[in-house]
């Protein structure tokens, strides 16, 4: 079985739609902000894959990128978990149904 | 003396400010400021030299020239004896006034009203007589609406919007006017007009009849004359002598200075049927006046008649092509005359009701009886008052009338011819009235009336006197306007 | 002297108007100032007509005119002006005469009167007014003292103000005369716009000169008879003399003065001054104006003595006499005897004061009482009035020879016999000398033969009367019996007023001197011709003419009426006709059911049409204004105001939709993302 782009992308998809369900379906504020780091790396994920299947593979553009964006990504879910500690201190929970000060 | 005809104008609004903001002197404000209107009028006739036609002691500022609008002032023979009219008119109808409740603001309403006259009589540009001509409308309104007598609202909104509707009609003539020739000067547009290049075809018509329809409300002609009677019979005694003396004054004044000098080939086409409307007023006026009860009606539509008289002269002026210079200079003097001898003659018949209700408390016909016996001295002043307007020699009326007649006999005999029929049911509603206040028994409740008080007196005697004055020496007052008449005369020959 | 008495001619009007002002500013109690200033003014003016009588006698045909510039108007004067000439000369004599007489007469007769001093008033005025029209050189200034006349007249008749009758008969008299007054202002408006000029003598221009009556022309007719119409309003002729029976509401002096001098004579006066406008153009001295003049006064005439032959009023009686000689010298001026007439008219003045005078005298006398059918037998009691009143009565009459009216009506219908267009005139004219004859011998011979003939004292109370002149005369009324009948005691009135009386009688009869065929002198002075006494012509066939006319008249009223008790005579042979007559041919009744009936009505429609019709006009205006209002103010409510209503609550509702969606869920929110993003995967997968 060689390794094919379309391999890639399946997992890709399925890793995004993993990720996706969990950050819609958890009620956990920290199982969303996981949810969501999986999705990254669904993304992270094809831009590696769309590098090493694309016209020009020999400079490492792909990891570069997804290095650079592993890095964001630890650095926004630092700033997630502190939102959702000061929200935990405001609201005593951290149950994201109970959350909906966002009403209009 | 430019200034003057502005100060006249301003000294009363002056006066009516002062007038508000004291509490117990507004007459004597009121008064005082028609002691220096009068002084003023006094001074205009003197610097006015009668010798020259035009205008005089013209005073000139621009306004809003966008709009063809000056304040532009002057006044010529029929200017100053209207002004003369008011500055007698209004110190005649403030002593007449009992004090009503609310004296400042009624003194500050006919000082108000006063300066709008002489605005009117004085401005020479059409703007500014209109600004000044609905002036007037607002105190007259407020003063048959605030202290009027009974049915006053009805009468004063049928007065109000009447003659503003005609006064609407008007402006829009004149906007026509202006859009086409763009000015407002009352000269040039007589001067445009004479030869014969205002305005063509249908709008020509539109503008003479929108002018018309507000001059005829305002004088009033017949059959646009129905708010007169309600209106003054209503109105207190002082502001029906204002009304009959000086406003319905504003009306022939404006058919003088307007209609005549503007349409004098539309009004020769249209003769006949402004003629008809000017002998109807002559004649059915006092048959009306005949059958009314009330002596503030029936000396109402006695003013009807005669401002009809004033009517048919200045129609007849222009009624033929032909127009003798020697029949519209009778005509067109009769009318001035008819004009001044009108407002003291009819001031001074509402004075007299004034009195006879002041008295009773009521003022029917039917009300009084054998006064004669009791007051022969309000009887006797009364009755020239009465005799002045029936026309009888020797006392002011007849001059005018005459004179009147003479002009409108030679330019259309058969119309005059029926007008004369006026002068015979004008005596029958005159002899019916004395008759039924002088003569007979003493009835019971006129037994304690008090004759002619001494300021009373004082009021009477100097306009019966005038009334003798213009009777007798006429002169005097044709001196005033003649030539301004020889004027306007040679405009239409 | 001649120009001075014309430049100063209007003091002599002047004179008695600046006395009545005066009087009228007295105080009510200056009795004997009031009538002493009356008098003197009447005396002076007298002597300045005098004055100025004199000059006139110089050379026949004098004329002299002063005129003067009333007032300026435009480029042109009207002028006004007065003129001495024999006319005005004689007419002022006359007046100022028989006006002295008639004042010092109501010193006596009003002397109870509370309100003396307003009546000399009212009479200086009267007599000013008058002697206005006389003198005037121009229509206008005549037609001005002629309305004064009217006022003068008004007031005096009605000078009993708290008698509602006398009120009514001064509002008929001034409202018929004027009638009369808008045709002769319409015809003084013709004139002055025909001839440029109202002046009547002008060096040749006026109106009646020459120049002025060529510029006239074909409109004379017209301009004569619309001034003729005031002529019959003024001077009492058919249709308009219903007014001056009635003016014997005034007190008695007033009937003199208006019958004699004053306000009748002004109509006969005025047709005599513009003469020239009547007879322009005459053929044989005939003009269709003139013609309608002579018909007027026969009418007037006859009618008039028919009517007096009914009367039992003594004063109304000399009121229908009056009509009908204002009748006969109407005639006379119609047929071209203008001197006639106007000397007919100076004698008329003259014992028609004297008539009226005396029978104020008489009714002074009888504590008012003015029903002839009462009195009776005066003869004796009254001598003074009774002689005088028979002195009048033969002037009236016409008796020949010794009487100035005798002479005088000779002179009309001699005047009438020679008219060429009908003789019908002349011999009505003659028929009315026996008709006036008729009269006046019923009424003498009622009020002074036989003896009284009121049964009842009681019922000879004073009807309505001034309580003032009660008080003077109730003390002179006694009872007393003479056999079973009672009768009230007449007495004879005081000097004061029987002195006017027996003036009045001389100059009546001595006037006659210069009326005479023998001595013609006024004829010719009127004529401006010159005279001579010719006694030869003294008799005239003609005279022996009337003599039997006057004769057979006197004669047959003697024979009727002599043993006449209260039912006249002719009531009882002609009931009919006696009532037609009494009531005065229902000339009144008729103007009130006709003319005056449907003016009222046309007042009272106007004034309906003024409410209802015009008014409602205006009304039916300000409804569709209103009507307007309420439709906008409808269209607002229910349409716009609804439409925006109904957009902001839609707007509302969506946005309360669209709020839902903003739960404020952060998952909520990812799904939708979610969805949207699968949704594009879709489109996208779609579209290819």
């Amino acid at each position: 079985m060689t390794p094919t782009l379309q391999l890639f992308l399946i997992v890709s998809a399925a890793l995004f739609s993993i990720g996706l369900l969990a950050a819609l379906s958890r009620r956990h504020a920290i199982f969303i902000l996981i949810g969501i780091e999986l999705m990254l790396a669904a993304a992270n994920l094809n831009f590696v894959a769309f590098w090493r299947f694309g016209p020009q593979p020999q400079p490492p553009t792909g990891v570069l990128v997804a290095i650079f964006s592993i890095a964001i990504a630890a650095a926004e879910a630092a700033v997630g978990l502190a939102l959702v500690i000061a929200i935990y201190r405001h609201y005593r929970t951290t149950n994201v149904d109970k959350l909906d000060s966002l009403k209009g | 003396m430019a200034w003057l005809i502005t100060t006249l104008i301003v000294v009363p609004i002056l006066g009516a400010l002062l007038a508000s903001a004291t509490r117990n002197y507004a007459r004597g404000v009121a008064l005082a400021s028609n002691i220096i209107t009068a002084i003023g009028a006094f001074l205009l006739w003197q610097s006015f030299d009668s010798t020259l036609p035009g205008l005089q002691l013209v005073e000139r500022h621009g306004w809003i020239p966008a709009i063809g609008a000056e304040y532009l002032v002057g006044i010529d023979g029929l200017s100053l004896l209207l002004v003369i009219l008011t500055s007698l008119v209004f110190p005649f109808a403030l002593l007449a006034q009992s004090r009503p409740a609310g004296d400042r603001g009624f003194c500050a309403l006919m000082l108000i009203m006063q300066a709008a006259l002489y605005g009117t009589f004085t401005a020479q540009n059409f703007i500014l007589w209109f600004l000044f001509y609905e002036m007037s409308l607002i105190p007259a309104f407020l003063l048959i609406k605030i202290w009027g007598g009974e049915k006053r609202d009805r009468a004063a909104t049928k007065f109000f919007l009447y003659t503003f509707l005609g006064s609407v009609a008007m402006l829009l003539s004149f906007l026509g006017i202006y859009f086409a020739k763009g000015t407002f000067d009352f000269a040039g547009l007589a001067n445009l007009a004479k030869n014969g290049d205002l305005l063509t075809g249908n709008v020509k018509w539109f503008a003479f009849a929108g002018i018309f329809l507000g001059l005829a409300v305002k004088v009033p002609l017949f059959p646009f004359h129905t708010w007169l009677p309600d209106a003054y019979e209503t109105a207190p005694t002082g502001v029906s002598m204002v009304l009959t003396g000086t406003l319905s004054k504003m009306g022939v004044y404006g058919f003088v200075r307007l209609l005549l000098p503007l349409f004098p080939n539309e009004i020769t086409t249209m003769a006949p049927w402004l003629l008809t409307l000017a002998v109807c007023s002559i004649v059915i006026a006092p048959l009306a006046a005949w059958a009314q009860s009330d002596l503030k009606r029936m000396v109402a539509y006695l003013s009807i008649n005669h401002l009809g008289y004033c009517m048919l002269g200045l129609f007849a002026v222009t009624a033929t092509a032909a127009r003798p210079l020697v029949e519209m200079q009778a005509a067109l003097s009769g009318v001035f005359m008819q004009i001044f001898n009108h407002g003291i003659t009819a001031a001074a018949l509402f004075y007299f009701v004034g009195l006879l209700e002041q008295r009773r408390g009521l003022r029917g016909i039917g009300d009084f009886g054998g006064l004669m016996q009791r007051t022969p001295l309000l009887c006797g002043w009364m009755s020239v008052a009465m005799f002045s307007s029936l026309g009888l020699p020797g006392l002011n009326g007849f001059v005018g009338e005459f004179l009147i007649f003479k002009g409108s006999f030679a330019m259309t005999a058969s119309f005059t011819a029926a007008a004369v029929l006026g002068l015979l049911f004008t005596a029958v509603v005159f002899m019916r009235a004395m008759q039924s206040l002088f003569s007979g028994p003493l009835v019971e409740t006129s037994i304690a009336f008090p004759d002619l008080r001494s300021n009373e007196k004082w009021v009477v005697i100097p306009v019966t006197l005038l009334m003798f004055a213009i009777g007798i020496v006429p002169q005097f007052l044709l001196n005033i306007f003649n030539s301004t008449v020889v004027q306007m005369t040679r405009l239409f020959a | 002297m001649s120009s001075w008495s014309v430049t100063n001619l209007w003091l002599i009007p002047a004179v008695p108007l600046v006395a009545s002002f005066f009087i009228l500013i007295l105080a009510n109690s200056r009795r004997r100032t009031a009538a002493a200033l009356a008098i003197l003014g009447q005396i002076a003016a007298l002597a300045l007509s005098i004055t100025a009588f004199l000059p006139t006698l110089a050379a026949p045909g004098f004329r002299s005119v002063h005129n003067f510039t009333w007032f300026t108007f435009g480029d042109q004067a009207l002028r006004l002006g007065w003129v001495l000439d024999p006319l005005a000369a004689a007419m002022m004599i006359m007046i100022t005469l028989v006006g002295l007489c008639i004042f010092v007469f109501s010193v006596g007769y009003m002397a109870g009167d509370k309100n003396l001093t307003r009546f000399f008033a009212y009479l200086s005025f009267f007599s000013g007014a008058m002697l206005g029209v006389v003198i005037a050189n121009s229509l206008l200034l005549l037609f001005f003292s002629w309305e004064l006349v009217g006022l003068a007249s008004y007031l005096l008749i009605g000078f009993w103000i708290d008698r509602p009758s006398a009120a009514a008969a001064a509002k008929k008299a001034f409202i018929t005369t004027r009638i009369g007054d808008l045709g002769f202002f319409l015809g003084m408006l013709w004139l002055y716009h025909s001839s440029g000029t109202l002046l009547f003598y002008d060096q040749g221009r006026g109106c009646l000169e020459n120049a002025g009556l060529l510029a006239i022309g074909a409109s004379a007719t017209f301009i004569a008879l619309l001034i003729f119409c005031g002529a019959i309003g003024k001077s009492g002729q058919f249709p308009l003399h219903v007014w001056l029976p009635d003016a014997m509401e005034g007190p008695t002096p007033v009937s003199a003065l208006i019958h004699a001098a004053t306000m009748v004579a002004a109509g006969v006066f005025l047709v005599a001054r513009v003469y020239p406008l009547f007879s322009l153009g005459a053929v044989n001295g005939v003009t269709p104006s003139l013609t309608v003049v002579v018909w007027v006064g026969v009418v007037t005439a006859l009618m008039a003595s028919l009517i007096a032959l009914a009367q039992v009023d003594i004063k109304r009686i000399l009121a229908y006499s009056t009509v009908s000689q204002l009748g006969l010298m109407m005639v006379s001026l119609g047929v071209g005897g203008v001197a006639a007439g106007i000397m007919h008219l100076i004698a008329h003045g003259f014992f028609k004061a004297l008539l009226f005078l005396g029978a104020g005298s008489v009714i002074h006398g009888l504590h008012h009482e003015q029903d002839i059918r009462k009195m009776g037998g005066l003869r004796w009691t009254m001598p003074v009035t009774f002689l005088t009143y028979a002195i009048g009565m033969m002037n009236l009459s016409g008796v020949p020879f010794f009487f100035s009216g005798g002479w005088t009506k000779e002179e009309v219908l001699h005047a009438t016999a020679h008219w060429p267009v009908s003789a019908l005139p002349h011999y009505l004219m003659l028929a009315g000398v026996i008709l006036t004859a008729l009269y006046m011998t019923r009424q003498i011979i009622y009020v002074f033969f036989g003896s009284a003939r009121s049964t009842d004292f009681e019922s000879v109370r004073p009807r309505e009367f001034h309580s003032g002149e009660a008080a003077t005369t109730t003390e002179n009324i006694s009872v007393g019996r003479t056999g079973q009948r009672p009768v009230f005691r007449a007495h004879e009135s005081p000097r004061v007023m029987t002195m006017p009386l027996v003036i009045l009688a001389l100059c009546s009869i001595l006037f006659a001197l210069v009326l005479t065929p023998a001595w013609p002198w006024l004829r010719a002075y009127l004529n401006g011709e010159s005279t001579h006494v010719v006694f030869g012509s003294l008799i005239q066939p003609v005279i022996l003419l009337s003599f039997v006319l006057v004769a057979a008249g006197i004669g047959f009223g003697w024979l009727t009426y002599r043993n006449a008790g209260e039912t006249d005579p002719l009531a009882r042979t002609q009931p009919g006709l006696f009532r037609f007559l009494e009531n005065k041919m229902w000339f009144d009744e008729i103007y009130e059911r006709t003319i005056i009936a449907f003016s009222r009505i046309l007042s009272r429609l106007t004034d309906w049409l003024d409410r209802y019709f015009w008014d409602g006009l205006v009304r039916l205006f300000a409804g569709l204004g209103q009507a307007f209002g309420v439709l906008s103010k409808g269209f607002d409510d229910h349409g716009i105001n609804a439409g925006v209503d109904e957009t902001t609550s839609g707007t509302r509702g969506f946005g309360r939709l669209i709020s839902a969606a903003h739960s404020g869920q952060i998952q909520t929110y990812l799904g939708a993302i979610a969805i949207g993003m699968l949704l594009l995967l879709v489109l996208y997968a779609w579209l290819g």
